[in-house]
């Protein structure tokens, strides 16, 4: 009986795995299989050869070597911006009682009702007086906004894993609220630190809207932008585009297997004192 | 910052009501520079663009721009393509969240336990989450093309396609083809909500319930679950707002089509306002869909505090 509840609980899991990775898998399948074989040889699991042809091509001859770039500048500036303003709403939330706290909590909560569709052309008008629009800047400071309220209830609930008493007995030792902040208090935040930095830099590496909307020159779009016009081509080639696509996947996935289990951690940590 | 100018004034107080509003002040400090940038860029933003919604705003048209009252949302009363998509986006939410809810609520469950590879195997499903929304459109865009995808093949065989063809080319199907890309993308998202809300409940409880020689199914039904409900319709409310506001796989996969078969509101908002450049009538589509969410989340957090009580 026992053994076979194990089994079936593989069974379970194993299910689970291929659901999660066989799309990821073809992806990769098929931007490592020659041209002429995906025609002659149709949708076999594995082709009988392999080349990189469709890799050397995107990163020699094709543009995406520079929306890649853009698109790390504009994730890395997000990330490190939102965690910044998100440290400081947090620890506000965390350690104080204020009139209005409500309010605001409520307020960031409500931010996450709007269609962010609604505020691309208002957004758009009010970018382009400032010099905003088609430049790198105006991407990040436009994530930033959007990814910050949930950065911001991520980063409360790591800070109420970490005892009161901590920052209390550097300050009676002499500290300020803010160098005990800095220098006790965030060190023990790395883990929520490197969740919050890991969750909005793949937030900011998908985004595709708005991108689409605020940057119109070739040598400043994201990778999202870059490799849908590169779809939209007629004849299409189905390994380059694949290979592009798999490098885009590159940088998030590696971000992500590190932190969460982070995210597990700190999300556990909130809900206990919750 | 305004709160932080004023206390040097404030000192003539009383000292208590004085360091009350110094922490204040101090707490406004750490929370202005955050609030204000997602004022700036999302409800200035917002407030101009509910303000669109009752004007004539057609950017190839400028001379005939003004208000025009309600008259876009009656435009909206009438217009067939509004209901259809209002259906789809009921459709593409509800399939959506509700699979993401099981199977992510079943893959907390495994990993709750030990087993051997655990650390691997999370990292792995847990994958999905990190691939970029418009890169699981297009990847799922692929597997249902039968050109270069196996799965259309398979769906034949298990009986569910006469014919390995692409269900995002049929009317009927087009949806499911989004609502899947939807599903596999969110599942972790769930399971990692739902995963740290059962590492918070006490252990101690299921010892003291099998002690009393409960079966492991009223464990799971009079502890796991009342502790996990608040988790629950926290993610459920959050995520049904996401998916529902989302056009990302939509516009990736379908554009809408074919015939507007899979076109869902917020989809229909960006193609209004980024192809036809209406942002009157787009503006007016989305005021909508925002008092829907509205109104559906205060249900959702009513009924919530009816059943803790």
């Amino acid at each position: 009986m026992k053994s076979i509840t194990g089994a079936a609980l593989w069974l379970v899991r194993l299910a689970y795995l291929a659901f999660a990775l066989f799309p990821l898998f073809w992806l990769i399948r098929i931007s490592l299989t020659p041209d002429d074989l995906l025609y002659s040889e149709g949708t076999t699991i594995w082709p009988s050869s392999l080349t990189l042809a469709n890799f050397a091509y995107v990163i020699e001859e094709s543009p995406f070597p520079v929306f890649f770039g853009n698109t790390v500048i504009v994730s890395l500036g997000t990330a490190a911006a939102v965690t910044v303003l998100a440290a400081g709403i947090g620890y506000a939330f965390s350690r104080f009682e204020f009139a209005g706290k409500r309010t605001l909590m409520v307020f960031l909560v409500i931010t996450q009702l709007f269609p962010l569709v609604m505020v691309i052309t208002p957004l758009y008008q009010l970018l382009a007086p400032i010099g905003l629009v088609n430049t790198r800047i105006g991407l990040i400071v436009v994530f930033t906004a959007f990814n910050l309220p949930f950065a911001a209830f991520l980063m409360h609930s790591f800070y109420e894993g970490i005892p009161r008493e901590l920052e209390q007995a550097a300050m009676i030792d002499g500290c300020t609220r803010f160098q005990a902040l800095i220098r006790i208090i965030l060190p023990l935040m790395l883990p929520g630190i490197g969740a919050t930095l890991g969750f909005v830099f793949t937030a900011a590496w998908s985004e595709l809207l708005f991108s689409l909307m605020l940057i119109t020159s070739e040598t400043k779009k994201t990778f999202a932008v870059g490799l849908l016009s590169f779809v939209g081509k007629s004849g299409v080639d189905w390994g380059q585009m694949m290979a592009a696509a798999t490098l885009a996947l590159i940088p998030p996935a590696i971000f992500f297997t590190f932190i969460q289990k982070y995210l597990v951690g700190g999300l556990t940590a909130g809900a206990v004192k919750a | 910052m305004s709160v932080a100018a004023d206390t040097p004034a404030a000192t003539g107080r009383s000292p208590s009501r004085t360091r009350r509003r110094f922490a204040a002040a101090e707490a406004y400090a750490y929370l202005a520079p955050g609030i204000a940038i997602v004022a700036l860029v999302m409800l200035v933003p917002l407030a101009v663009g509910i303000s669109f919604s009752f004007q004539n705003y057609v950017i190839f048209r400028p001379m005939s721009r003004g208000w025009n009252g309600v008259e876009n949302y009656l435009e909206l009363w009438t217009d067939r393509t509004f209901w259809l998509a209002l259906a789809n986006t009921a459709r593409w939410t509800f399939w959506s969240v509700a699979f993401q809810l099981g199977l992510g609520l079943g893959l907390a469950l495994i990993l709750n336990r030990p087993f051997p590879g655990r650390a691997v195997f999370q990292s792995l499903v847990f994958l999905p989450w990190a691939v970029p929304t418009f890169l699981s459109g297009l990847n799922w865009q692929w597997l249902f093309n039968p050109i270069v995808s196996p799965l259309p093949g398979w769906l034949t065989a298990v009986g569910v396609l006469e014919e390995p063809r692409n269900i995002l080319s049929d009317p009927d199907l087009a949806l499911y083809g989004p609502i899947t890309a939807m599903i596999w993308w969110g599942i972790p998202f769930f399971a990692i909500t739902l995963l740290a809300a059962l590492r918070s409940i006490p252990q101690d409880l299921y010892e003291a319930a099998s002690i009393d020689g409960a079966s492991p199914w009223q464990s799971f039904r009079h502890i796991t679950v009342p502790f996990l409900m608040p988790m629950i319709t926290i993610t459920i409310l959050l995520r049904t707002v996401w998916v529902a506001n989302s056009p990302d796989l939509i516009f990736v996969m379908t554009e809408g089509g074919p015939a507007n078969s899979s076109q869902t509101l917020p989809n229909y908002v960006f193609t209004s306002a980024y192809k036809s450049m209406d942002f009157g009538y787009a503006s007016a589509l989305a005021t909508v869909l925002m008092a829907m969410l509205v109104i559906y989340s205060i249900l959702l957090l009513f009924v919530r505090g009816r059943l803790g009580q």
